[in-house]
């Protein structure tokens, strides 16, 4: 670890609208992952990251959301997301949502600096090199837009990945291309976002690996959706969870008693 | 506006072109065949990131004194016997057009690829008044014998495949013989030749359009693969380049920069097969030439543009590498748009061109997947133009009503954490109940729009901060 202080980094964790929602246990693989990785993890009172308002062409309550942000997250070491998406909104956006407001442009840039998506935190800010998990079997790893574009998150994932014990990585192909959930776009143009999502999962099945993971929760949920309305029995799950090594709750979309039984395939 | 748009249909639009098996296949081979290429070009040149990075500094700078440019190119082609003409909008141009062709005593008018030329509607305005507007890009050609409008702005024709062409000729080239064998590619390509190659010869007026305007030497250029555009430059007395104002670059030293950019991020090539450089008419001495050199310059609101956000799409070479990079026209294809442009750069101009409250679909419908940006050759930042107009729409309370609400009701619970937490905390539980036997929902109320393509995968059933408050509570205990 580069970060050999005598006190431990303290992490503000942002855990993602989506994560808190619908699938807490990748918050919880965040944080053992980073308390294995020498950190204090903390959760400081918070909403959602602003996305969906600012994609929307919702500034005004976008900069009231992020102000909250802001201030909630002041005085961390760092602040650590989950998700490529919400950890560039902040990094990359809550700068230009206040480049004219003077006040709180440096508050903002201030946050964005010390902000990051979590493998690259872990690979970039920390250094790790190994995580101590094991996973039987093959995945295949979509990258997700934001965090691939914006924030240069593509060989942190793997690497982290490539130390899991058992698992070996299947690459698909088009890794990088948009699985079509674009927030509220997956709503607003339905049938388009169904037809990016059904070539992504092509890709996905074609590679032939049984589980997929991605690092945003948002494109999981899309791919998992699809994957499973298909009948394709691809187990979809969030990386922290393998990188953790906590598979113990179903996958993305599959019951707790199906898992139990072993029926999650047959659906 | 001039041409008609069908972009308010937009959805419509896109849910026959989902349906439409034939133009699924063509988008395939867009896919493939422009990416693959680009990503072996560029790699073969390593300074291509800096290439960009020049490019869209010559461009940033010329628009910041284009008013200059404009004047010090205007005064060199006119010194060397062309005019200038410049049009406020699409009528005027259309008309400063027609009058140039019907002093020429125009009766035929070939044409090279323009862009400007579609988005002026110039072709109908001329069949109005007597005179035959012939397009000589073989792409261009096909959809001029289908009235339809260009699918994609350096491959007009590629949302068809070669039968569909062959039906085509077949229809309008009666006077070929009609047991012809055009099952290949190239014996269309042969035969739309010798019927253009007559056109050539019989025109009066050549309107080509312009990849870029020299001020330093008053030079017209552009690049084609075809060799047409020489032809309808050199052939008829008149020739009218068709250009909007911002092809303009300072000098040839920096045309030679931007072309190292641009046929690489188009089509992969390292440089078009052919890149022709005209300055007025002929002179003496000159082995060919028109006797009359003239440019049309159109505005058409983009003078409006300069000096706010959307200036940076005017640095635009139209390569056309952000459509062939993006998985919504991928999935919908260029007429789905509605109107001349389509494609990332079509979602950021359309509007600027033809109104908001007519193209607000466009730079709606984005993943903002950001594939757009990260290959265009002037590095213009196409997701943050889209939201850009998404603001001005919501300004405008353009943005229809149930996202308005829906966003709304997420915005007052988002600014409100212990409310939020409340809310979601009871909501949660409730959707992790019900889904709690299949692990996802077929169907949800509210939530059509998602399940109609796909299931909802099921809340684990509490909510992560929930959860983490109560571990700790019992932590500390
Ligand atoms: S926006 Fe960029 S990528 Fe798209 S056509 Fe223009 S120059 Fe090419």
């Amino acid at each position: 670890m580069k970060q050999d202080r005598a006190r431990k980094p303290r992490i503000g964790l942002f855990v993602t609208c989506v994560v808190d929602l619908m699938r807490p246990s990748v918050g919880f693989a965040a944080v053992k992952l980073l308390e294995n990785a020498g950190c204090t993890v903390e959760v400081p009172e918070q909403t959602c990251c602003g996305q969906p308002t600012y994609n929307s062409g919702d500034r005004a309550t976008t900069r009231s959301i992020a102000e909250r942000t802001i201030t909630e997250f002041r005085g961390y070491d760092y602040v650590v997301a989950p998700s490529g998406s919400c950890a560039a909104m902040i990094k990359a956006h809550y700068p230009e949502l206040f480049a004219d407001d003077p006040n709180w442009l440096p508050r903002a840039n201030e946050l964005a600096a010390r902000t990051f998506e979590l493998t690259s935190f872990l690979v970039d800010v920390l250094g790790v090199t190994r995580v101590d998990a094991t996973f039987d079997g093959a995945v295949t790893y979509h990258d997700s837009c934001s965090g691939l574009r914006e924030l240069g998150v593509r060989s942190q994932p793997r690497k982290l990945l490539a130390s899991v014990e058992g698992l070996t990585l299947v690459e698909m192909e088009e890794s990088d291309v948009c699985c079509g959930f674009g927030g509220t776009f997956a709503v607003k143009y339905s049938e388009i976002s169904g037809a990016i999502v059904e070539a992504k999962a092509k890709h996905v099945v074609a590679a032939g690996a049984p589980t997929l993971l991605a690092g945003d929760l948002g494109c999981l949920l899309n791919m998992a959706g699809k994957l499973s309305r298909d009948g394709e029995p691809v187990r979809v799950r969030h990386v922290a969870e393998i990188l953790a090594g906590m598979t113990d709750d179903p996958p993305i979309g599959v019951a707790k008693e199906a898992q139990r039984t072993g029926k999650e395939a047959a659906r | 506006m001039s041409v008609h748009s069908t972009s308010p249909d937009f959805k419509k639009n896109a849910a026959r072109a989902l349906g439409d098996a034939q133009l699924q296949k063509a988008l395939g081979n867009v896919k493939q065949g422009f990416i693959d290429k680009r990503e072996k070009a560029t790699q073969k040149l390593p300074e291509f990131e800096a290439l960009r990075d020049s490019a869209r500094d010559i461009k940033n700078h010329t628009l910041q004194h284009l008013d200059l440019y404009l004047e010090a190119y205007e005064q060199k082609v006119r010194a060397s016997g062309g005019h200038v003409h410049f049009a406020r909008h699409a009528e005027e141009a259309r008309d400063i057009i027609l009058s140039i062709c019907k002093e020429a005593g125009a009766r035929t008018v070939t044409k090279g690829k323009s862009m400007i030329a579609e988005e002026i509607g110039i072709n109908e305005h001329l069949e109005t008044h007597g005179i035959t507007p012939v397009e000589t890009d073989l792409g261009e050609y096909i959809i001029q014998l289908r009235h339809e409008m260009p699918s994609h702005i350096i491959a007009p024709a590629v949302h068809l495949n070669a039968t569909q062409v062959e039906q085509d000729f077949r229809r309008v080239h009666t006077h070929l013989d009609a047991k012809r064998d055009l099952s290949e590619p190239v014996q269309l390509l042969t035969e739309a030749r010798g019927v253009l190659r007559e056109r050539f010869l019989a025109a009066d007026v050549g309107i080509t359009g312009a990849n870029f305007l020299v001020a330093e030497t008053g030079t017209s250029v552009i690049v084609t693969n075809e060799g047409n555009g020489d032809l309808t430059q050199i052939l008829p007395k008149t020739h009218i380049v068709l250009a909007s104002i911002e092809k303009l670059v300072p000098t040839l030293e920096d045309v030679s920069q931007i072309l190292r950019v641009l046929a690489r991020s188009a089509t992969g090539q390292e440089i078009s097969v052919y890149t022709t450089f005209s300055t007025g008419p002929r002179h003496l001495g000159d082995s060919d030439g028109p006797e009359n050199y003239h440019v049309v310059l159109l505005d058409n609101g983009r003078s409006a543009m300069l000096g706010t956000s959307f200036e940076e799409m005017l640095r635009c070479i139209r390569c056309g590498a952000c459509m062939n990079h993006c998985p919504v026209y991928h999935a919908v294809g260029g007429h789905a748009y509605g109107w001349v442009y389509p494609g990332p750069m079509g979602a950021v101009l359309t509007p600027t061109l033809i109104g908001i409250d007519q193209a607000g679909h466009l730079p709606n419908a984005s993943t903002f997947c950001g594939r757009c940006e990260s290959v265009c050759p002037v590095k213009i930042p196409l997701p943050k133009l889209m939201r850009h107009w998404r603001e001005r729409e919501f300004e405008r309370h353009l943005t229809p009503a149930t996202v308005r609400s829906g966003l709304g009701l997420w915005g007052f619970f988002a600014k409100r954490p212990a409310l939020y937490r409340l809310a979601t905390g009871i909501a949660i539980r409730a959707m992790g109940f019900a889904g709690r036997r299949k692990g996802r929902f077929q169907w949800l109320p509210l939530a059509g729009g998602w399940t109609r393509n796909r299931d909802l995968p099921a809340p684990q059933g509490e909510t992560f901060q929930a959860r983490w408050r109560r571990e700790h509570k019992r932590r500390a205990a």
